[in-house]
């Protein structure tokens, strides 16, 4: 099979609609599964109680919201080196998931976060970068909102991506150091207590089933990007009728 | 090479000495926005002197995104950047020149305010000095940040608002270190360590910034 055949608008978008169910199917039951144990086999912890169980949504969803913006990363260098309309679609599909994720990893990790350390928010270094990757998807989203040539936007999308790639880990090391020279953040993640083998399961299964749900979503996004710019195209026209 | 740079700063500033009421805009904005913050928390000294540096340092923030805007759009609208565009030297030659033309023009009076609004905040003359240092260093990094978000906003809608948007993030370092030196001070534990970080990206943002806002420039005018 060739993969370049696939990297053409009007032959990616069948394709995608091919594959858009498998993946939802994929991302329904892993979620299913992962709910399951996560919320009935998954033994309670000793320290926290059932509160903790809010990890099993959160850590998902916080890989995830950082994951995206890499590969949202990846397409944009892929489209500004080879000028593929098709790469920037994708980053640009996915960015809306991306923020959705970053959002609830913060909101999740504010229900986490008030019964054990008491308080709905903290100037951890975590939760701040992750707040600034929230804004660094907001303003890819709206920079793309603000051009109505698509040709710009794509470009000037993927250079701000770049650029906050860049940024991130400097992002990530300042805020950590800020924050310790602040004040002594009174819980650590990163001391966290070892994992039943079955809560790991379960995290897992739910970080799959974001995973699953993302491709999903972001093929589904892609879908109508293109439509709406092809539409002048005789193949689009084929399909909006059919649709119609 | 260096002659064009030179050509592209002294045109900006010259400009900007034309027509002082622009900038003076931006520089009373900043000093407006710190005098702010005691009206709204209090003149208690103690804590004035805690937030001082912070308010300081986001007033500068936003004064110099205040100012972006402006960077390229002039220049746009008459059609002079498009010639700019055309001419054979690097544009990242441009927008390097761009920037600090933006930096004498914005940052340079900020630094000489600045000592001023601290002594409203009750800093003490030692951190006065490396605010004014911490401000020297990270307020060029603003200028040449800025310019990428400029270049990308050029002529859009909601042009302002939305640089802010876009570049408010990748402040955050400079924000950070440019602060903590001053807080460093405060707290008697030195701020050669941040000043040290400030100027590393300092020199990262004046290696890349450059090469990113042309980038964007030629995105944006094509």
């Amino acid at each position: 099979m060739n993969l370049y055949h696939y990297a053409s608008p009007s032959t990616f978008y069948p394709l995608a609609g091919k594959l858009i169910p498998w993946f939802a199917a994929l991302a329904f039951i892993l979620t299913v599964v992962g709910l399951y144990i996560s919320f009935f086999v998954a033994p309670t912890d000793f320290q926290q109680g059932e509160g903790y169980r809010i990890i099993f949504i959160h850590v998902p969803a916080a890989w995830m919201s950082m994951f995206i913006y890499l590969v949202m990363a990846f397409w944009s260098a892929i489209g500004l080196a080879w000028n593929t309309r098709l790469s920037f679609t994708m980053a640009r599909a996915l960015a809306p998931t991306g923020a959705m994720f970053t959002f609830v990893a913060l909101w999740t990790g504010a229900f986490w976060g008030k019964p054990m350390w008491g308080a709905w928010w903290v100037w951890d270094a975590r939760l701040t970068s992750e707040l600034i990757l929230l804004f660094l998807y907001v303003g890819y989203m709206a920079l793309q909102a603000a051009i109505d040539d698509p040709r710009r936007a794509d470009r000037a999308g993927a250079l701000l991506n770049l650029v906050g790639v860049i940024n991130i880990p400097i992002i990530y090391f300042s805020v950590k150091w800020w924050n310790t020279l602040h004040q002594g953040s009174s819980v650590s993640l990163t001391r966290a207590p070892s994992m039943a083998m079955i809560m790991l399961w379960g995290m897992l299964l739910m970080a799959l089933a974001a995973w699953m749900y993302t491709i999903a979503a972001a093929l589904a996004r892609s879908r109508t990007l293109i439509l709406e710019r092809e539409r002048q195209t005789e193949w689009a026209r084929a399909q909006l009728e059919g649709q119609s | 090479m260096l002659k064009f740079l030179f050509t592209v700063i002294r045109r900006d500033v010259l400009l900007a000495a034309r027509r002082r009421g622009d900038w003076l805009t931006a520089q009373f904005f900043f000093v407006m926005v710190v005098s702010m913050f005691p009206l709204g928390i209090g003149p208690e000294p103690g804590m004035l002197r805690t937030i001082g540096p912070g308010v300081v340092w986001v007033a500068a923030l936003l004064a110099s995104l205040l100012s972006l805007e402006r960077l390229f759009a002039d220049d746009y609208r008459d059609g002079t950047l498009e010639q700019m565009l055309l001419s054979p030297y690097p544009i990242a030659l441009l927008t390097l020149g761009k920037a600090i033309a933006h930096w004498i023009i914005n940052g340079i009076p900020l630094l000489l305010i600045a000592p001023l609004l601290g002594v409203q905040f009750n800093l003490p003359a030692e951190a006065l000095w490396i605010l004014v240092l911490s401000l020297a260093i990270g307020t060029p990094i603003l200028s040449l940040l800025g310019s990428i978000g400029a270049a990308l906003t050029l002529g859009l809608r909601g042009g302002g608002a939305l640089v802010t948007l876009l570049i408010m993030p990748l402040y955050v370092p400079a924000l950070i270190f440019g602060a903590g030196a001053v807080e460093g001070v405060l707290s008697g534990t030195g701020s050669e360590a941040h000043l040290s970080l400030l100027g590393a990206f300092l020199m990262m943002s004046l290696l890349l910034a450059p090469w990113v806002s042309a980038m964007a420039l030629k995105v944006s005018v094509e």
